[in-house]
């Protein structure tokens, strides 16, 4: 009776406590080559780019059904929100049961290269779909490692710039947007009164910090990855360029405490409502409409630059964010999804989708006509002349949580109060870069 | 002779079922998780991981290596979630336990009570969590608007989702979750005990204290036993809570053990490192359920002569 009772407690424990080690189990090697079994379909999944996914199907649908017409290849459109899109694509990988062509953060090109998850664009795929020279140089370089066969196809561009409050700049007796980061550090000042402030941040978001410290990094010459690819976060220069945005919040006080926590785009709502009188955001005129802001009470201009006279290697003012369009190598339809890859890149096509999504076209030939908006002016000129890509590198997606993420344990510090020296800079960043593994 | 071995093949043959399914459902996954936990699995063999080279023990070593990083902060994740269990399931117990005691006797509103006790169990986590994700808010909150703006407690807003009040942030959210089924339990448990006892110990002048200590709690013995357990799994495993309240990087406070490993595995696309620490912390909560089972079933036995 005894050894039953063991026995039975030695199952219950394994039971109750199975469900655990099941966490990443699954995956059968996938079929890696692309066929065309089934030339009539096509899946399609695209991230979320308009205000919901529900607006994003209404962006969609007709052009599907136009290339529908055209080519005679229905298109099944599943739009996946941003957050759960890597997720998605991983498991997809590593099932080999995905869609035909999907939509990647151009981010994450250089990682999802080295899965060998997407169909490679050498050369003769890439003249298939129109060809590399009808790209913009700065999507093209965030399209996988340098020297390799792109992941993926540069679909939207977006660049940060600086959207600014007129009606408050006006009142603070402030003429010129900031073209340097003291001058917006004065005229934060300036506005940061009477619970209103003069920045705001997305201080609890790990990939908008991220983002910010790869700008801040740049102005100050320095690169979290060196040639090899070998992370170094915790060079003096980074160090500096993590602690002078930090300092946005906890030196310089011209972004709300609050700020240390927002995560959800609260930040594009602050500004919009006026509580403060500048952000630093890409593409914001659409979520801003949302919050009721209207294009006319806002300016932009370009992100500022340590100094006025910013060049070579230190003039980047911003990252070539943006969505890249690839095909998965297991695909069943590699003549459709080619097909349709080029159609989603045509010029027509661009002008289309990049007007309803106010994003930037990464086509050369769409770039021609006059810019539809004051922000669209700001944006292609940065995108043509001081923006970079993130590091191509496969740890990338390491470097925007473990740096961005010590950034925001840094805000929470400084938004409690506590002094941010160099010191804590450095011992959060050198704790991060040990972490990355390898 | 064939007939005696019919009769008793029958009871397997029966059992086949069930052994298929166990196999299916618990055994392979986790035969493939450990063996994942052996590879070098980075997001270059994502496609085909059966090709990861070997690791050998590096992504245990890896693991349990307390003086770097990696390690360091596996073993601070590991604390902060042993802290955030006991206290949780210790108030979720308690709270449990109290609100059945009390809800033992009818009274007009009983039902009403009952089923307003288990509306948090009835919803969907993630409405619920994201509900609490709002009311905490350090600007727009309303429990720094009640504990600041209304009652003036506190000097100025408290950052409950950043920082080191993350940490009771989400003991709150997470007893507020599960405090509804040990009520649950405890009440059903609770209608087995007869009122008899409670009569004669009341002509023998004990009072409620001593009831509760003498009758109440010794019935429900055999209950608390399985639900504390349940409690236990379920909140140290806990991924749902964290992850709709804090995101995807958890403050370092509330860096439960679940979402640590699923930062070090998805965010970082290393999936042998994230298995080797879930291996690891099955095998903690093998021993644990183990010793657990042991210590109190003994005790229980000996408790009845």
């Amino acid at each position: 009776m005894r050894r039953f009772r063991m026995a039975a407690a030695a199952a219950l424990t394994t039971a109750l406590t199975a469900a655990l080690a099941t966490g990443c189990g699954g995956g059968n090697a996938p079929g890696d080559t692309a066929g065309n079994g089934n030339p009539k379909e096509l899946t399609y999944w695209a991230t979320n780019q308009g205000s919901s996914v529900e607006a994003d199907k209404k962006v969609l649908a007709p052009e599907l059904k136009k290339f529908e017409r055209r080519t005679g290849i229905k298109v099944h459109l599943e739009v996946v929100p941003w957050a759960t899109l890597l997720d998605r694509i991983l498991a997809a990988a590593s099932s080999g049961q995905g869609p035909d062509v999907l939509n990647i953060g151009n981010t994450w090109s250089a990682s999802l290269q080295k899965s060998g998850a997407l169909l490679p664009f050498d050369g003769k795929t890439f003249a298939e779909v129109g060809g590399k020279e009808r790209f913009a140089s700065a999507p093209l370089a965030a399209t996988g490692a340098r020297g390799k066969d792109p992941a993926a196809v540069p679909l939207y561009s977006l660049t940060y710039a600086l959207y600014y409050n007129k009606a408050m700049f006006r009142e603070a007796g402030i003429e010129q947007p900031p073209t340097t980061w003291a001058e917006l550090v004065a005229d934060g000042k300036k506005l940061t009164r009477g619970g209103k402030y003069g920045l705001a941040v997305e201080g609890g978001n790990p990939v908008e910090n991220a983002h910010h410290a790869f700008v801040f990094g740049k102005q100050h010459g320095a690169d979290f990855f060196d040639a090899a690819g070998k992370p170094t976060f915790d060079r003096p220069a980074n160090v500096a360029a993590v602690k002078q945005y930090v300092d946005l919040l906890a030196n310089d006080r011209i972004a709300a405490p609050g700020n240390a926590e927002y995560a959800q785009n609260q930040s594009v709502r602050d500004f919009a409502t006026g509580k403060a009188g500048m952000l630093l955001w890409q593409a914001a005129r659409t979520s801003l409409l949302a919050h009721g802001m209207k294009p006319d009470e806002y300016g932009v201009a370009p992100v500022p630059f340590r100094s006025a006279d910013a060049s070579g290697r230190r003039n980047v003012n911003s990252m070539v964010a943006g969505i890249n369009i690839g095909v998965f190598k297991n695909t069943d339809n590699l003549d459709g999804a080619l097909k349709f890859v080029k159609f989603m890149t045509s010029t027509d096509e661009q002008n289309v989708l990049t007007t309803k999504y106010g994003s930037l076209s990464p086509v050369l030939a769409a770039q021609k006509h006059a810019p539809r908006t004051p922000d669209e002016a700001v944006l292609r000129e940065v995108l043509a002349k001081s923006a970079e890509p993130l590091p191509q590198v496969p740890d990338e997606a390491q470097f925007e949580t473990l740096v961005g993420g010590a950034m925001k344990e840094l805000f929470a510090d400084a938004a409690a109060g506590k002094k941010i020296t160099t010191a804590d800079v450095r011992a959060r960043l050198t704790a991060a870069q040990q972490q990355m593994q390898k | 002779m064939i007939a005696r071995i019919r009769r008793g093949g029958l009871p397997y043959l029966l059992l086949l079922p069930a052994l298929a399914l166990e196999l299916l459902i618990h055994l392979v996954p986790m035969v493939i998780g450990i063996a994942m936990s052996f590879k070098r699995l980075t997001q270059e063999y994502i496609g085909n991981w059966g090709a990861a080279p070997w690791a050998g023990l590096d992504n245990f070593r890896l693991a349990v290596d307390f003086d770097a990083p990696a390690g360091r902060a596996l073993l601070h994740s590991f604390a902060v979630t042993c802290a955030f269990t006991v206290l949780a399931v210790g108030l979720a117990w308690l709270l449990g336990v109290t609100a059945a005691i009390l809800m033992q006797d009818t009274f007009r509103g009983r039902g009403l009570l009952r089923a307003l006790f288990l509306t948090p169990y009835a919803l969907p986590v993630y409405t619920a969590v994201i509900t609490w994700s709002f009311l905490l808010q350090r600007d727009n909150g309303l429990v720094n608007h009640v504990l600041h703006d209304q009652l003036g407690i506190t000097d100025s807003p408290t950052f409950w989702l950043v920082g080191d009040n993350s940490f009771t942030a989400l003991v709150i959210t997470s007893v507020w979750r599960t405090w509804p089924f040990a009520f649950l339990m405890l009440t059903a448990a609770l209608q087995n005990i007869p009122r008899e006892s409670y009569e004669a110990a009341q002509l023998d002048g004990a009072g409620i204290r001593r009831q509760i200590r003498h009758i109440t709690l010794p019935a429900l013995r055999p209950v608390n036993q399985v639900l504390v357990l349940v409690l236990f799994l379920w909140t140290f495993n806990d991924f749902n809570v964290p992850y709709v309240l804090f995101g995807k990087a958890a403050p370092e406070a509330a860096d439960l053990i679940s979402i640590h490993i699923y930062q070090a595995s998805f965010e970082t696309w290393n999936f042998g490192s994230g298995s080797a620490m879930s291996v690891l912390l099955l095998l903690f909560l093998l021993v644990v359920t183990a010793v657990y089972l042991l210590v109190t079933g003994r005790g229980r036995r000996g408790g009845h002569g």
